[in-house]
């Protein structure tokens, strides 16, 4: 599959990048040559194989409900970008 | 072979070094300061550490005396090793190569840090490795490329290239990697050092950062077998922090290292020894398995015949799961955030933009095209089938073997800049790495000889949880050979 | 005149009554300062790994159970791929293709008395997000993580509902069961029990859906209720007038009383659903199911059978009395206590107690007054120490915390004459009080019996035992 500037920018908003307008067709080649490649698998027939998500053919592990962790606000807000009463600001959010 | 134990400090493996601090022949603080003082001399033309902590690490290596002063101490206890900056160290940058986390002071310890600290081990810095571990050159860094010790126009490997030049240049005894395609196993290769990466959930991944979360394993470099079983023994074992850390007991992996050879049955898949294998690096392969052969081991040439698979199911698993993974990054809690950001879409897109480094962006692009809507299926779905299929290979192969010997790279290093404006070409020097991070399997490199100045790995890969068989196999090849003692002259 | 058909089908996210969160050890307490309960793995810090809290699952297994759905052997956590500020990872781990519950159903009472099953196509285990304080910071907004990774059931019914009506009736169904089962606190205002509504309308009788609107995040009964019935309206109108209906997600103003177009949710989104590689897959075994099982409390329906049959309860109050699990559990710590007299207690429990949490606005775990105390108090109506108006009043004492039945009985003198020659007495003095009124009950005028009963009483300050003083009053004004 080849793609060109209008779905690399698609993707790029989905994928939440500023791409500028300058480098979209060198985007544009490397992606479609990145899936040329990965299309080599379309060589193989693989109807019915079970998809494969883990390495390990194993059950997920669990814990116990019991609350282990304390407030560590300070700490973590220390390498906040922008704080303040507590709370991470951003930019106005729409709803 | 043994070097005498009045080698200079830096000439000496782990398991000397720890011979020696335990007969009180140095302390911890005399060999941390000898490493740290080589690095202050050499990193500059390396540029194999991000970030060189030698104040704490002289604190960590006195605490180390004075628990041997107390008979507390272990095997790793005052030995010094480097991490790569893929792992979070609590007050410490741990950056990920990336300027997206250029200031990012992790709050807290991987595991991984945690057990080694309760080892002894002293921490000498953050190694340098391609952004988010995205590279098999190291020249995706925001830091900047590392320079391979054996020749400093060529590339090291990557990701884990800071580690493994650290380590082959003497500047670190042992270092930490992680391993999502190839990124300890390639980069040893290149620098002519031995790495091992572990059974998927073998070693914890809390506080590892994350790039493909079903294929990262963290693991240990350096020079030999032995003192990777060393550091093994210390990273692995359960986590409850990681709830696909395996909970079976480790095993004492030095303990196992001298078992003999005869009757190894070891596989040769003939799709590792074809097309695109460079064949002087072929050559040094070959004579590494007729070594083997002396050794008593019988070699059975066997077929993955999916092999070829490998690198296009992997080049849309990783990005997919990196697209996910990376989407943390946004510029609201920690790492980078735009200036006057003039929406919330804008604070995302520039502080993205800005944050990540090209070939971040172009995995990211990929792996969120693999799963948008419509393609789901012929891109993830069809790679998680071919992943199946890559992994019953292996599960066919180790009925008839106990290991599979092929090469770890199919060159030896290439130069610096000579790949880096061609992904396609740079993703298919982990050609014969990355199948085994889709099966889980654990993997090795030892150094096997050179082509020219430039070093060749042999890769040894084992069934599930076989790590031990690995490192003892890797063992009797280093008892009898000495490519593992080769220091580069510039380093020596 | 077209006649219109309203399909409506629920999506109820329950936050499930774990200690913890779903993927940490971080506490799930409401109401705490910002931030202060989102730990690494809440706020998305890089390294982290969410490992599931194994009472989520056991909560959802509850659920499924309750409603007769399939508990499935396998489920699989995925990621829902989006950036929002409240959402740390750029992903919310969700159940996809494989659900924890599938294909339940509940059956919910209509206007009429008849009843309507409504099938549940599945309920998910998932984590809420944080919130967004839209309060001023410059232009800015602030991000609160305390509630990033609180357990939630999401519950989704199948588009069987035909009504606002039954929407809400269905709802309140659910919103019992939770609470019953203990797998949620029901509390609305504070967001644990909130319901997205997807509503269309078509012709009657036409086979296929209409294209529906998403109203998100209802969390009373009365706003689903409303939203929806506007949002009928507002689509009939719409279509009535040749337009046409988009494909939504809307959001519900109480204010105006209206829905309209949700900004935030305007482009399509494209989620890039796919298996979280972090978690293995969920497996419930066997032995699981049948302990969960064993575990279930009595439900609505069933208990409230039990009590028409075991206490001879009407109907009626046998449904008022189960309609929560509480209040039955307290009716029947009262029963208990009193060691039967069930028609009584329910009489209690549902008069003056529930009047009492009502009036003060309390929950029932916040009354002053225990099962045991109510229990005490209408042993001595029991017994006769009291008779039932003035146990009236020492209700209200003992709510208001002036002591133990019996206590406020001796204090206040309340104890009830049941001395035959005392209740004569009084019955003497109030006949030679009203000569006149004797005279004409004499005479023939027998409702003024009720003014001696009135007057004796009154005398006693309400002690005197009333059936004594009808039995002596009638033969003493006999003459």
């Amino acid at each position: 599959m080849s793609l060109g500037v209008v779905e690399v920018a698609k993707i790029a908003h989905l994928a939440r990048l500023a791409i500028r307008a300058e480098d979209a067709p060198a985007y544009a080649r490397n992606l479609s040559a990145i899936l040329e490649l990965v299309e080599q698998m379309n060589a193989v027939d693989t109807s019915g194989v079970a998809p494969m998500a883990h390495p390990l053919d194993m059950a997920q592990r669990l814990r116990p409900d019991e609350v282990a962790e304390s407030n560590q606000r300070e700490r973590f807000q220390a390498i906040a970008p922008r704080v303040e009463a507590g709370l991470y600001l951003v930019p106005k959010v729409i709803e | 072979m043994n070097p005498s134990t009045s080698a200079a400090l830096h000439e000496q493996t782990i398991a000397q070094l720890s011979a020696g601090l335990a007969a009180g022949q140095f302390s911890s603080e005399e060999l941390t300061c000898a490493f740290l003082q080589r690095i202050g001399r050499d990193n500059p033309q390396l540029n194999a550490f991000i970030t060189v902590t030698a104040e704490s690490a002289l604190a960590q290596a006195r605490a180390a005396d004075e628990r041997r002063r107390q008979g507390q101490a272990g095997l790793l206890t005052g030995i010094p090793i480097a991490y790569k900056d893929i792992f979070c160290t609590q007050g410490v940058r741990t950056s990920c190569g990336s300027r997206m986390l250029d200031r990012f002071i992790a709050p807290y310890n991987a595991t991984v840090v945690e057990r080694l600290n309760a080892a002894g081990a002293v921490m000498l810095g953050k190694t340098n490795m391609d952004e988010f571990a995205m590279g098999s050159s190291n020249e995706t860094s925001f830091y900047g490329s590392v320079h391979n010790p054996w020749d400093l126009n060529a590339v090291p490997g990557g990701s884990s290239g800071g580690s493994a030049a650290a380590v082959a240049a003497r500047l670190t005894p042992g270092a930490t990697g992680t391993d999502t395609g190839g990124s300890i196993r390639q980069p040893a290769a290149l620098c002519g050092i031995t790495g091992i990466k572990p059974t998927y959930g073998r070693v914890s991944r809390w506080g590892m950062i994350a790039y493909a979360s079903s294929l990262d394993q963290g693991g240990p470099m350096a020079r030999t077998a032995e003192d990777c079983a060393l550091l093994l023994a210390a990273m692995a074992g359960f986590d409850p922090r990681d709830s696909t850390c395996v909970d079976r007991p480790v095993p004492d992996y030095a303990a196992g290292l001298n078992q003999p050879l005869a009757g190894l049955k070891i596989g040769l898949p003939k799709e590792y020894f074809g097309e695109g294998l460079d064949s002087a690096v072929a050559a040094a392969v070959e004579t590494a398995i007729a070594e083997y052969r002396k050794l008593g081991a019988e070699t059975i040439e066997i077929s993955l015949p999916n092999s070829q698979l490998a690198i296009p199911a992997y080049y849309v698993v990783a990005p997919a799961e990196c697209s996910s993974n990376l989407a943390r990054f946004d510029g609201v809690r920690y790492g980078h955030r735009c200036e006057n950001p003039q929406n919330l879409l804008d604070l995302y897109i520039r502080s993205r933009a800005e944050g990540f480094g090209a070939e971040v962006q172009r995995r990211i692009l990929v792996g969120t095209f693999a799963l948008s809507a419509g393609y789901y299926d012929a891109y993830y779905l069809k790679a998680q089938q071919i992943r199946r299929l890559i992994s019953d290979d292996f599960r066919r192969a180790f009925d008839q073997v106990d290991v599979i010997a092929g090469p770890t790279s199919p060159t030896v290093a290439f130069n610096l800049g000579e790949k880096v404006d061609d992904p396609i070409t740079m993703y298919l020097s982990d050609i014969y790495t990355i199948a085994v991070n889709l099966a889980g399997l654990p993997g090795l490199s030892l150094p096997a000889g050179f082509v020219g100045q430039r070093p060749v790995g042999l890769q040894l890969i084992g069934n599930y949880f076989a790590e031990e068989r690995l490192l003892n196999v890797a063992h009797r090849y280093q008892q009898v050979t000495d490519w593992h003692n080769r220091i580069p002259t510039a380093f020596a | 005149m077209m006649e219109w058909e309203t399909v409506i089908g629920l999506e109820i996210h329950a936050q499930l009554a774990t200690k913890s969160k779903i993927f940490s050890a971080a506490a799930t307490a409401y109401g705490a300062e910002p931030n202060t309960q989102a730990c690494a793995i809440d706020l998305g810090m890089p390294g982290v790994l969410p490992v599931l809290n194994q009472e989520a699952v056991r909560m959802a297994a509850m659920l499924g159970l309750a409603i007769g759905a399939n508990i499935a052997c396998r489920s699989v956590f995925a990621r829902k791929n989006y950036f929002y500020p409240d959402l740390p990872k750029g992903y919310q781990i969700s159940q996809y293709e494989l659900p924890v519950v599938e294909k339940g159903e509940l059956s919910i009472d209509l206007e009429d008395g008849s009843s309507k099953v409504i099938g549940v196509t599945r309920a998910h285990l998932e984590e809420d997000a944080g919130k967004s304080l839209h309060e001023d910071f410059h232009g800015q907004s602030g991000i609160d993580l305390n509630r990033a990774g609180t357990p939630l059931l999401e519950i989704v019914s199948e588009p069987d509902l035909r009504s606002a009506k039954e929407a809400v009736a269905y709802m309140k169904k659910l919103h019992q069961m939770v609470v019953y089962l203990g797998i949620c606190d029901g509390n609305m205002q504070e967001g644990s029990f909130r319901c997205d509504a997807n509503v269309s309308v078509r012709p009657k009788g036409q086979a296929q859906f209409g294209t529906r609107a998403e109203i998100k995040n209802l969390n009373s009964f009365r706003f689903v209720e409303r939203a929806i019935e506007f949002e009928i309206e507002r689509q009939i109108d719409r279509i009535e007038s040749g337009e046409k209906i988009v494909q939504e997600t809307r959001l519900y103003d109480p204010d105006k009383g209206e829905t309209r177009p949700m900004r935030s949710k305007e482009e399509a989104n494209d989620y890039r659903y796919f298996p979280d590689p972090d978690l293995l897959p969920l497996v419930i075994d066997e032995a699981f199911i049948e302990t969960v099982r064993a575990s279930l409390p009595e439900l609505p329906e069933a208990k409230k059978q039990r009590f028409i049959a075991q206490y001879g309860l009407s109907s009626y109050d046998a449904g008022v009395l189960t309609a929560a699990r509480a209040l039955s559990d307290y009716y029947e710590a009262v029963v208990a206590a009193l060691g039967g007299e069930p028609k009584l207690c329910a009489n209690w429990v549902m008069g003056d107690f529930s009047a009492f949490l009502n009036r003060d606005g309390k929950d029932l775990a916040e009354s002053p007054v225990s099962s045991a105390q109510l229990a005490s108090l209408l042993q001595r109506i029991q017994d006769r120490t009291i008779s039932g108006k003035i146990a009236k009043d020492v209700f209200e004492a003992m709510w208001v915390g002036e002591g133990d039945t019996d206590a406020i009985i001796e204090k206040r003198g309340l104890r009830q004459i049941t001395d035959t020659s005392a209740i004569e007495k009084v019955i003497d003095e109030v006949m030679a009080a009203n000569p006149d009124q004797l005279a004409q009950y004499r005479a023939g005028k027998d409702k003024l019996f009720a003014f001696f009963v009135g007057q004796v009483m009154k005398a006693s300050k309400g002690k005197a035992n009333p059936q004594q003083v009808n039995d002596r009053l009638a033969e003493k004004l006999k003459g």
